[in-house]
């Protein structure tokens, strides 16, 4: 009898006290579970959210203005810091859209091997993303399980380029040397190991019962919501719409592979985990056809005979006039370059990631900005934490992947 | 049937007339121009006709052309029509020293973080935003640094003027 009385007091306690006053949170932009420098400002009632409020912003580094006084090529680095789970894409959507404005014609090898190193890239974003969404719900194991197979990527990447997180891969025309012996054997390495590891974790997590309790029913977005949003990528595609730049816009000869867009239904993070566990599936299965591909290209193409914009060898550079010559006009910055104003949008992890360039003739672009797919689709957090539990929010950011360089710029 | 630009062209034409100008297309992109009273009737129109369906927003941003006098700042929206699987693009030119155009965000919730970031770097102001305050720069900033008067690099450094470089005073358009 004491003990029911008890809780009556407690309860009434609450209902006069605690639900007048809501507690305000900072969750950020230092928190752990933020994975990023960004800041929310939870209104709590107790551990529910009553209202959300986001600054981003930490991180600015005015990428867009810094661009109008660089050289195109000095300008890749600075995209490797957008996302820089998967620099590459970055890197090469850039390049891309530079290509398009100067109206290079890009060899199909080189295409074949940018796919292959965009997908290595979506896949070790996925994994990072999804195994985090394990670790935020409690789950640790995953993430210490895949981790050492992004390794395996990041060998890849530093094979082709020297770099392993900011790659800064590739050149306006191709890249900056060919795939050699190490490379495929990497790849052949990852290709053979990795289905195996990500199925393990799919039994990790697919149907764990306490993953699916965390997971399901959070964060839930409807399509139509989701494109008023400006969703795009695995987070749209989770909420049921089929939207995917490789397949709407295809660019770098994607529509030479077949390969499913995965959709959900929900927009959960449940759905969100599912999609991106999926495209890691296609991600593979687009490598293999490109490496076939590849095999029917000759075999020492690797970047675009465009003389006035690739960079010449290095040790042409020390040894040839001419070569001396055009690598002095380019990194001075002296080449023509035709004005004109491109949009060029690419399937990064998290979206579409597009690259307005409007450029004037001079050396640096007349203004540059970044579609970075992070940033716009981050607003709609508030509606979708709204009423959740603390917890929830969590496991709602993570499954998001926002990543604050991509926010911020 | 799929929708092409000349439709798209004509369809719009057809329904504003005058108020459009500049039709072109860039590397397969229409792109046109609007007169910034029209913006949000544009995108209404784009967005409810059964025929385009432009109803996502890719992108909105600004660009700055100090010598375009009266119509210094000029705002770029990026929509897509994902039914047709079709872009296209339409810029809102407008005075800097009145840089009002009205907010896209009863029609898209993407438009809000936009138009603020907007408004962070070229100080446009959105007529009807719910929320237009910085959101990328410090409150406290007084100026929209991706305005070309701002230059990159501290102008009053002397051990760095050397112009081969990109940097000294030949700045865009004599700033």
């Amino acid at each position: 009898m004491e003990d029911t009385r008890l809780i009556e007091n407690h309860q009434r306690l609450g209902q006069d006290f605690v639900e007048k006053e809501t507690t305000t949170l900072n969750l950020g932009p230092t928190h752990p579970a933020t994975h990023g420098v960004f800041q929310n400002i939870l209104e709590m009632d107790g551990e529910r959210i009553v209202k959300a409020e986001s600054t981003v912003g930490y991180i600015h580094r005015a990428f867009e203005k810094i661009a109008e006084r660089r050289p195109f090529y000095q300008v890749t680095p600075l995209t490797d810091r957008l996302n820089y789970c998967s620099a590459p894409i970055n890197n090469t959507g850039w390049l891309m859209t530079v290509e398009k404005l100067l109206e290079i014609k890009i060899p199909k090898r080189v295409d074949y091997m940018r796919i292959i190193i965009m997908e290595l890239a979506r896949i070790s974003d996925h994994l990072i993303c999804n195994s985090v969404v394990g670790v935020d719900s409690g789950a640790y194991s995953g993430f210490l399980y895949v981790m050492q197979y992004r390794e395996l990527i990041y060998e890849i990447y530093e094979e082709i380029c020297g770099s392993r997180l900011t790659t800064n891969i590739g050149r306006v025309g191709g890249f900056e040397r060919n795939f050699n012996e190490t490379v495929f054997r990497k790849i052949d390495k990852f290709l053979k190991e990795y289905p195996k590891v990500l199925k393990e974790f799919e039994k990790l997590f697919n149907r764990n019962r306490i993953f699916i309790d965390r997971t399901v029913g959070c964060g839930p977005i409807s399509a139509e919501r989701a494109l008023n949003y400006g969703f795009t990528g695995p987070n749209l595609r989770a909420a049921g719409v089929d939207y995917d730049v490789r397949v709407a816009h295809p660019y770098s000869s994607y529509e030479d592979i077949e390969f499913s867009v995965p959709v959900g239904s929900t927009g959960d993070s449940y759905d969100r985990f599912l999609v991106r566990n999926e495209e890691m599936w296609q991600s593979m299965s687009i490598i293999k056809q490109a490496l076939e591909l590849m095999k029917k290209e000759p075999e020492d193409v690797f970047h675009a005979n465009a003389p006035k914009y690739y960079l010449p060898k290095k040790e042409d550079v020390y040894t040839k006039m001419e070569d001396l010559i055009w690598h002095f006009k380019i990194v001075m910055g002296e080449v023509d370059i035709p004005p004109g104003e491109v949009y060029h949008s690419v399937e990064g992890a998290n979206g579409e990631l597009g690259f307005y360039l409007i450029s004037d003739g001079g050396r640096a672009a007349y203004r540059l900005h970044f579609r970075r797919p992070c940033f716009i689709y981050y607003q709609a957090y508030p509606e979708l934490v709204q009423g959740a539990l603390l917890s929830d929010a969590v496991i709602c950011m993570s499954s998001l992947n926002l990543i604050a360089g991509e926010m911020d710029a | 049937m799929a929708l092409t630009n000349d439709f798209i062209k004509l369809r719009l034409t057809e329904k504003f007339g005058e108020a459009l100008s500049a039709f072109e297309e860039p590397y397969g992109l229409l792109t046109f121009t609007v007169s910034k009273e029209l913006n949000l009737k544009i995108l209404q129109f784009l967005f409810d006709d059964t025929e385009l369906q432009f109803q996502f927003l890719t992108d909105l941003t600004a660009v700055h052309y100090p010598d375009n006098k009266g119509a210094e700042l000029a705002v770029v929206y990026h929509l897509n029509s994902l039914k047709n699987n079709v872009k296209l693009r339409f810029k809102v030119y407008t005075d800097i020293k009145d840089p009002k155009v009205y907010t896209a965000t009863s029609l898209y919730a993407s438009a809000n973080w936009m138009e603020r970031e907007t408004y962070d770097f070229f100080g446009v102001e959105f007529v009807g935003h719910p929320n237009l305050k910085r959101i990328l720069n410090v409150d406290e900033m007084d100026y929209f640094p991706l305005r070309k008067e701002y230059p990159l690099e501290d102008q009053t450094r002397i051990d760095k003027d050397d112009d081969m470089f990109g940097r000294g005073g030949a700045t865009v358009s004599g700033y």
